[in-house]
């Protein structure tokens, strides 16, 4: 057994050796390392080890969420259509404010998003047009329940994130992570807990900062793998007894608190425009490039609630958007990892077709969701919604969101959608053979 | 030795502190050894009943919670017919006055929201009965209902005071009354139940999460328990029967046939032996252990013991705990310091067991959130799962972030932090011990903080740190004592 007084004095790379030594007594490895020991093992020597097959252990999906409920119809405009100008006297966008698409018969795209169609022509972004799903609901919290859990009324509290990675990776204790205060429920599955923090520097025990005595004697208190003493009973076996789980999450919680705030201080190649969403997205690069081991990183950008004074607001939002995806790729290209990672964006629900006369516009049914990446069938994929028939003012989606969740569940993570979703949705043909 | 799975008491004399501080843990927040000592001074047999028999208690100092029960009040006839003239005519102005309308109220009903959350988690920092809230949280998470979804703070309100009536009281009445209560009627759509078209989601649910539990009746029982529901609805702030939505024709449930309206339904599922099971299962879980969906042998027997008892009295819930918190299995060495703490719990449990000052109570509102738990938002109509879902990686910092600000006043988003935030001194902690040497100290502070077993190890830590200087434990020592005591493992556990 290894000897735990010693344990705190390695650093990290003599830890991830030494868990290598012990990688049969499971309970003193931090769960965070489980994949990354197993990494460095010749399969040969290490017959205990099941390859899971046909997952690729290295790729990765990023999830934007647009929150507030992104306008669609003022993101993928359809300026050629007289019905869109009527309804929206004080906010349609004129021809010369549209940029055009390939393919886009009166169709193009909001003029603050030229970083977008780039990426499109790139062969590096497209949108799905008219995503939704039966009998939308129109609250922010109710909807945003929906596309996290694929339920009605957030189901019984578990993600469809966190339920795919409980199939592909539940021993990995960093499967997933959200740059947001609070875990977004998507990411709640039986096994798979995400991991939350806005500002790494939260992602850690503020108590050092106050003294510095304090540091190491915390650190020694986190690592140290201790037993209870012999003599008592324990109720409930492992791996789920309560007082080991806690010991095992405070070792993990000290090897990816460092992880992670020494991957982010290392920064990134290129550089980023500021923003909300862009700073995310840069500590999200900065992860990937070192390795974290990271399945699923979700990253959000908020304000999308565009009930009054939409036009600036909203220019201003999609310019955000758009900047931040593609300084994004160009990092990932620059460090070489562009091939390994697929981005989903999506909001709870697109807005009504009529403006209100506040010149802005009401929750809606129907939106556009974007995907990025070179394993994209890049483009405008899937029919613009009707401006003729409409369902109480409201637009009538083309596309099941489930759909494309499961598309990217089976044909990017591998994975058994059926079991996440409840029922087979055929999966929306929105990326290439990969 | 073996784990006890006996109901039957404790010997008396076998209630000492450890017990004491075990028993006020888990029947409530935890308290200072003070509080100990007078509960070890009354005896096992009249602490317990001190603790469930709560209201002999004086609470009235507590604050008095302000509810408007038109928060959300719903447009007069009059209003509905200008609003809608509005709208016919096109005008634009008064269209946008109603929707100015609608955003402050649901501005004031976020705020009366917040207003209610304080005022529940300062009376479990607060009240002289703390097993009161200790059960109706969790009877919040048994009938979970959420703020998000029924979007009117006062029914969520009037539901916590129909939990909070028959906390301790009959089961029976909180399932009667839950069929009834707006919120939840709300909540799981029985307002959209009628006979015509009906809606199974209360009914799905009371079966499932709130008497029987899975696999104890069948889809058709379903069906017909949501017929039995049909027209209970609400109508400002209050419950109504639509005479002419309800089902009359005759319908069978679980086996028995009639005309059974919702009280029938809920009768039905009270006789079913797997209601006293089940429900003793979720009284076991909040008190006792979170134990797997396989479950230990000994928590079955002990579960099947107490549904015994809950059927023999007809669902009275006091009898039951008081039987619980004196049995020799509650005080197993393999039940004590062996529970995570809810995020209430533990921000209850530290300024309760510590004395700090409680700092912000928004900002405590807030972490409570960020660690899972906000009040009268439970994620799901499951209820908080609890256990070792309410820890990972991110949640332990965050709680030992919290624990941190409680004692010492810095905020873990601010850089920096000055003496003038500290605004609490933790030296009466160690009042009253008289062998002062740092061990003993370092022995005293691990002892009222830490529950069950700690490993020696901890301790050399401690005793490290205070060494590493003059050996002395004054307030600026007690006050990183404190610090890393609550940042153990063993911390988030009771």
């Amino acid at each position: 057994m290894l000897n735990t007084t010693m344990q705190a004095a390695f650093t990290r790379r003599e830890f991830v050796h030494r868990s290598l030594a012990v990688v049969s007594t499971a309970a003193t490895i931090p769960t965070f390392l489980h994949q990354s020991a197993y990494a460095l093992v010749d399969p040969d020597d290490m017959p205990l080890i099941k390859d899971q097959p046909g997952i690729p252990q290295d790729r990765i999906l990023v999830v934007v969420q647009l929150s507030g409920g992104n306008d669609g119809l003022n993101t993928v405009v359809p300026y050629g259509n007289p019905t869109y100008h009527n309804a929206r006297p004080g906010l349609a966008l004129r021809e010369n404010q549209v940029l055009p698409l390939d393919g886009g018969d009166g169709i193009g795209l909001h003029w603050q998003l030229e970083p977008l169609r780039e990426m499109i022509g790139e062969g590096l972004a497209s949108i799905i047009q008219g995503v939704g799903y039966p009998n939308p609901n129109r609250s922010h919290f109710a909807s945003m329940d929906i596309y996290h859990t694929c339920q009605a009324r957030g189901g019984k509290g578990l993600g469809w994130l966190g339920q795919l990675l409980d199939q592909i990776d539940p021993t990995n204790g960093t499967s997933l992570v959200a740059l947001s205060g609070e875990a977004p429920l998507a990411g709640q599955g039986h096994k798979t807990q995400p991991i939350a923090f806005e500002n790494p520097k939260l992602f850690r025990w503020i108590g050092s900062e106050m003294h510095a005595a304090l540091e190491a004697r915390y650190q020694q208190i986190s690592r140290d793998s201790v037993e209870d003493p012999n003599g008592i009973n324990t109720l409930i076996p492992q791996p789920d007894n309560p007082r080991s789980f806690i010991r095992r999450t405070a070792l993990d919680a000290q090897v990816a608190s460092q992880a992670i705030n020494e991957a982010v201080a290392q920064g990134s190649v290129t550089s980023y425009p500021g923003g909300q969403l862009s700073e995310q997205l840069r500590m999200v690069g900065a992860m990937i490039r070192a390795g974290l081991g990271t399945r699923v990183f979700y990253v959000g950008l908020n304000g999308f609630d565009t009930h009054a004074g939409q036009a600036g607001r909203h220019a201003n939002l999609l310019r955000q958007f758009a900047v931040a995806m593609q300084a994004f790729y160009r990092e990932l290209q620059a460090i070489g990892q562009d091939q390994r990672v697929l981005t989903l964006a999506f909001s709870e629900f697109g807005r009504r077709v009529g403006q209100n006369a506040s010149q802005g516009t009401d929750h809606g049914t129907a939106g556009p969701m974007f995907m990025f990446g070179p394993m994209i069938r890049a483009g405008l994929l899937g029919k613009h919604p009707s401006l003729a028939k409409l369902d109480q003012g409201d637009l009538i989606y083309n596309v099941d969101f489930r759909s494309v969740y499961a598309a990217v569940m089976e044909k990017w993570l591998k994975a058994d959608s059926r079991k996440v979703l409840g029922k087979t949705f055929r999966p929306a043909n929105i990326l290439k053979n990969v | 030795m073996a784990i006890s799975q006996s109901l039957s008491p404790l010997r008396p004399d076998q209630f000492g502190p450890d017990q004491a501080q075990h028993l006020l843990n888990r029947a409530g927040f935890g308290g200072t050894t003070a509080q100990v000592a007078e509960l070890v001074e009354m005896g096992l047999r009249e602490a317990v009943k001190h603790l469930v028999d709560y209201r002999q208690v004086d609470a009235s100092s507590l604050p008095k919670p302000q509810a408007d029960a038109d928060i959300i009040a719903p447009l007069t006839p009059e209003q509905r017919q200008r609003q809608a003239a509005a709208i016919r005519a096109g005008n634009e102005a008064e269209i946008a006055r109603f929707r100015a309308l609608r955003q402050q109220r649901k501005a004031d009903d976020r705020r009366q929201l917040e207003h209610l959350q304080q005022w529940w988690l300062q009376r479990m920092i607060e009240s002289p009965r703390p097993l009161e809230e200790k059960l109706v949280l969790l009877w919040h998470s048994h009938f979970a209902t959420n703020h998000r979804t029924v979007e009117d703070s006062f029914l969520m309100f009037k539901q916590n005071l129909l939990l909070r009536r028959h906390a301790n009281g009959r089961f029976s009445d909180l399932a009667f009354g839950i069929i009834r209560d707006p919120a939840m009627i709300r909540f799981l759509d029985n307002h959209a139940n009628k006979k015509q078209k009906p809606n199974e989601n209360l009914a799905r649910e009371l079966m499932e999460l709130f008497t029987l539990g899975e696999g104890n009746y069948t889809e058709n029982d379903i069906k017909q328990g949501a017929r039995a529901l049909t027209g209970y609805s609400f109508y400002d702030n209050e419950f109504q029967f639509m005479d002419h939505e309800h089902d009359e024709k005759p319908k069978r449930i679980l086996g028995i046939s009639g005309t059974l309206n919702g009280e029938d339904f809920v009768r039905i599922l009270l006789k079913q032996k797997a209601c006293a099971a089940f429900v003793c299962y979720k009284l076991y879980k909040h008190f006792v252990a979170d134990i797997p969906d396989q479950m230990p042998r000994e928590s079955r027997s002990v579960i099947l013991q107490m549904a015994r008892s809950l059927r023999a009295t007809d669902y009275r819930i006091a009898p039951v705990l008081k039987k619980l918190f004196m049995s020799r299995h509650f005080y197993d060495t393999a039940i004590v310091g062996s529970k995570i703490k809810s995020p209430l719990q533990l921000i209850a449990g530290t300024i309760r067991m510590l004395g700090t000052p409680v700092r912000d109570m928004s900002l405590l509102i807030d972490a409570a959130g960020t660690m899972g738990q906000t009040l009268f938002n439970p994620p799901s109509v499951a209820g908080w799962s609890g256990g070792n879902t309410w820890i990972n990686t991110s949640t332990l910092f965050i709680r030992q972030n919290l624990a941190t600000y409680l004692i010492t006043g810095k905020l873990p988003y601010l850089d920096g932090w000055t003496r003038r935030q500290l605004d609490y001194d933790p030296t009466f902690l160690t009042e009253g011990v008289s062998n002062r040497s740092p061990e003993a100290l370092i022995d005293h502070l691990i002892k009222i903080l830490i529950a069950g077993p700690i490993p020696a190890q901890r301790r050399t830590q401690l005793l490290a740190f205070v060494n590493e200087r003059d050996g002395q434990i004054k307030k600026d020592r007690m006050i990183g004592l404190l610090m890393l005591i609550t940042a153990m493992p063993e911390y988030q556990l009771c």
